[in-house]
């Protein structure tokens, strides 16, 4: 599991972050015959969140996509390559979806509230994969919205229906959810995008905190969050990885040519 | 579509004439259901007059001694539609959910396809079918199954003799269940993808999503082709006809014979020379129309409100 | 926490694709099979005198149905006469000169629901108006039933596909002066044809199968139509009444006319399929 470290830069980091959750090798994707994903090849360390960034259409939400497999939801999107977590390659068809799943959470661009009330939009996730009395239920549910920083605002409502939360609000239900079924992975495809600024600010807080139990990766079109929430930063292009590295490095002194013309605005 | 309005307020004389034509039209379309009404409440006056609300309740029918009550025709009509319900509801589901997630694009094409020849079919065809083919089987496999093994159960104890309340609810469900499936499939496919991507992505299995999400986001347009489905159930009539057997009694087991009140009348008319006789099966129709009217005012209005309701979308 | 076994869910799930699998085999097996039967036995009865001749008694042999196919042809022909262009003018009227008005909302609503009124119903409603009061039952009255049950289906059909046009189709039509009544004939249905075309065929495949109106009002007859004020003869009546005989020549009859009726509609509704091209959409 603990392959040499590729580049030189992670050197400095601590032993318990040097652990790779996810190893990503050689990752091709087709949307038919369409090829979005090339050759895609990324490791990212346990209790970190790694950024990807990009121009839109740049296959930055394809390529977390392929984590949970949820692509294999549309008959005519295919993976090819390998991806390891936790020592297993997850593209493998042997390897079990829920499984995948209940480990891998996922967190999507708009919210994506069931229809039906708060608590058992959080209670649904529990429900499917363990066996829990009233009480336990009720308190993993509450643990989890408190997780979310969203406990205080729907404690008096929790049966309300979640479509009346406003869209903030329904973003970190979402968030609860998924952190409810304690995945040890979270992806987030835009997370911030359709929602407003001040609760865009208490999602990126909410990161911060839970990346300590978990591990994050972020699709985001906001080079700014990127700078601000990550530990890493990947930049793509045309399905390509063209960098990645420190966030801190990767923003105030690129190595491409292509991610400094993107990070300074001259293209996209 | 302004536009529209504006010409239609100068509107030239041949114009004028056309619009009027077309109104025409449309209210020939009030006149028929008012028409319906008042005709089948007029020619079953001197039934109403004799008989009063003891019609419904009246389980005898007797062209000899005169006495017409509605009761049995009444169960035998909500029997049957209840079993074909029971029956075409949850298949509906399962054929939409095969059609809209499992099947391949073109499989689910050709079978869309064939289960909407299947309500093509005109239903003197499943009468015909259903008594000189289905009802035999009925009596060899399905009935001594049912009674062999729940036996105990009067609705499943009685005569094997194939035709029955149980055959007809089970054509029936047949008949129903290309409208409900139709509906269904199409509520699935509004689901967005995004909803049934987050309940996958927290490891549900499809049939997961399918029930604990996608059911519960179309709940509505379904028990609204329920209700059109339930329509179609309670007035279908030569289906029902050819395989029920036609007995005015009301009986325990689902295996006897019954009648239902489509069936009753397309049986009986050409015999019914009394006065009474022939305006007692008119108030049947009117309980019929009755029944159904109110079964479609229920559904278009619980599909508009649901429609209104589902306008901001989600 | 105690996880729920995972293989118990995928069992589950399992059993769910494959019941779902196996119902829509039965929905296809029943087609199947319903077509078969009417095939199989409905080909026997296909002789030349079958098309050509009258009924004949039972047990005297050779017999045809030739007077009810005429007349299933005349009664459907004369209900969509009637039901085609009464439907399709309500479709204009809701669809162009009363669209978006409470008065098209509630026609709307009431066409909805006599499409959901019982075809029994209707032939008894044009029982007691057209045979009661004339003292006879007749082709007539048969064919009014049927037009009523075409009715609200083509308005409905009609007004969707209506909707369908672009304005600007309208719009540019009205540009070169035509009056609205010309702007719709000519235009707007040009361009809704294949359509307007599909839903007038499917509700004729629908009505040309119709038995229980015509019970009340066309009845049957075992000769030659002269006359459309008497009771004519119909497939889908003879169908009935030589079915439910015990005469095993008259059941292969009605198998015969099964056959007939059957491959009529299915070949029209597929033909309709057909044709559809949804080019708007």
């Amino acid at each position: 599991m603990n392959k040499p470290v590729k580049e030189q830069q992670h050197r400095q980091l601590n032993l318990k972050q040097k652990k790779i959750k996810i190893a990503v090798n050689g990752l091709n994707f087709f949307y038919g015959k369409h090829q979005v994903l090339f050759d895609n090849s990324i490791e990212i360390y346990s209790n970190t969140v790694l950024a990807i960034i990009g121009p839109s259409g740049c296959g930055k939400s394809t390529h977390i996509r392929v984590y949970n497999r949820i692509f294999q939801m549309y008959r005519d999107q295919r993976a090819y390559g390998e991806i390891i977590i936790d020592g297993e390659n997850i593209l493998l068809p042997s390897y079990n979806l829920i499984g995948l799943r209940k480990k891998v959470g996922m967190i999507f661009q708009k919210p994506t509230p069931f229809p039906m009330t708060i608590f058992d939009n959080v209670a649904y996730g529990l429900k499917l994969h363990y066996k829990l009395s009233k009480t336990e239920l009720h308190e993993k549910v509450r643990t989890a919205l408190d997780k979310a920083a969203l406990l205080s605002e729907v404690e008096n409502k929790l049966d309300a229906p979640a479509l009346s939360l406003s869209g903030g609000q329904q973003q970190r239900l979402c968030i609860a959810r998924a952190i409810a079924i304690e995945p040890e992975i979270l992806l987030m495809d835009e997370p911030t995008s359709a929602i407003d600024p001040i609760a865009t600010a208490k999602i990126e807080e909410l990161i911060e905190i839970l990346k300590k139990n978990y591990t994050i990766v972020i699709v985001t079109h906001n080079m700014q969050q990127a700078a601000r929430i990550a530990d890493y930063t990947a930049f793509f292009y045309q399905g390509y990885i063209v960098e990645i590295g420190k966030t801190k490095q990767l923003f105030q002194n690129p190595e491409k040519k292509q991610t400094e013309d993107y990070i300074t605005g001259r293209f996209g | 579509m302004k536009k529209n309005k504006t010409e239609c307020s100068s509107l030239s004389f041949s114009d004028t004439i056309f619009k009027s034509i077309s109104i025409i039209s449309v209210c020939l379309t009030f006149i028929i259901v008012t028409g319906i009404f008042v005709q089948l409440v007029w020619n079953s006056r001197e039934s109403i007059e004799k008989f009063g609300f003891s019609f419904l309740f009246t389980q005898q029918w007797n062209p000899v001694t005169s006495v017409f009550g509605a009761a049995s025709s009444i169960y035998g009509t909500l029997a049957t539609t209840v079993i074909a319900m029971a029956i075409a509801v949850p298949l509906s589901i399962l054929v939409a959910l095969f059609l809209s997630e499992l099947a391949h694009p073109l499989i689910s094409k050709f079978v869309g396809i064939c289960i909407e020849l299947l309500a093509a079919i005109p239903s003197i065809i499943y009468g015909m079918w259903g008594l000189f083919v289905f009802a035999p089987v009925m009596s060899k496999t399905l009935q001594p199954f049912l009674q062999k093994n729940f036996g105990f159960l009067k609705i499943f104890n009685g005569h094997k003799i194939g035709i029955g309340v149980l055959t007809a609810g089970i054509i029936l469900a047949v008949m129903v269940l290309p409208f409900i499936t139709s509906v269904v499939c199409d509520v699935f496919k509004m689901v967005p993808n995004v909803l049934k991507e987050s309940a996958y992505g927290m490891g549900s299995t499809t049939w997961e999503v399918t029930h604990k999400v996608t059911i519960r986001y179309g709940l509505s347009s379904i028990v609204g082709a329920c209700f059109l489905g339930l329509g179609r159930a309670l007035g279908e009539t030569m289906a029902v006809t050819f395989v029920i057997g036609n007995r005015h009694k009301i009986s325990a087991s689902l295996f006897d014979a019954g009648n239902t009140i489509a069936s009753t009348l397309a049986n009986e008319f050409a015999e019914a020379s009394e006065p009474l006789y022939l305006s007692s099966l008119i108030e049947l129709g009117l309980v019929l129309f009755v029944l159904t009217f109110i079964m479609q005012v229920l559904a278009q209005f619980w599909l508009a409100k649901m429609k209104k309701s589902f306008g901001g979308g989600l | 926490m105690r996880l729920r076994p995972m293989y118990a869910r995928q069992i589950v799930d399992m059993s769910v694709k494959l019941i779902s699998v196996l119902s829509s085999l039965i929905g296809i097996c029943v087609l199947v099979l319903i077509i078969y039967e009417v095939i199989a036995r409905g080909i026997a009865a296909c002789s030349l005198s079958f098309f050509t001749e009258l009924p004949a008694p039972p047990g005297m042999g050779e017999g045809g149905v030739a007077n009810a196919i005429i007349g299933t042809l005349i009664i459907t022909v004369l209900a969509s006469l009637i039901g085609v262009p009464v439907g399709l003018l309500a479709g204009i009227f809701l669809a162009e000169f009363g669209k978006d008005t409470k008065f098209s909302e509630v026609t709307i609503f009431i066409l909805n629901v006599i499409i959901g009124i019982p075809s029994i119903i209707i032939g008894l409603f044009v029982y007691t108006v057209l045979v009661k009061p004339f003292g006879s039952f007749s082709g007539y009255a048969g064919a009014v039933a049927l037009a009523i049950i075409m009715l609200p289906v083509i308005a409905r059909t009609a007004q969707d596909m209506l909707l369908l046009v672009p304005n600007s189709l309208r719009e540019s039509a009205f540009a070169l002066g035509m009056p609205y009544w010309r702007v719709i004939l000519s235009v707007v249905f040009r361009y809704a044809r294949s359509g307007l075309t599909t839903a007038i065929l499917l509700a004729i495949a629908r009505v040309s199968g119709e038995t229980a109106p015509l019970l009340f009002t066309a009845l049957n007859s075992q000769y030659w139509i002269e006359s459309l004020t008497q009771p004519t003869a119909n497939l889908t009546v003879t169908i009935y009444n030589y079915a439910i005989s015990p005469y095993t020549d008259w059941q292969q009859i009605a198998w015969g006319a099964s056959l007939l009726i059957m491959i009529g509609v299915l070949t029209v509704n597929i033909f309709a399929r057909l044709v559809f091209k949804p080019k708007f959409r």
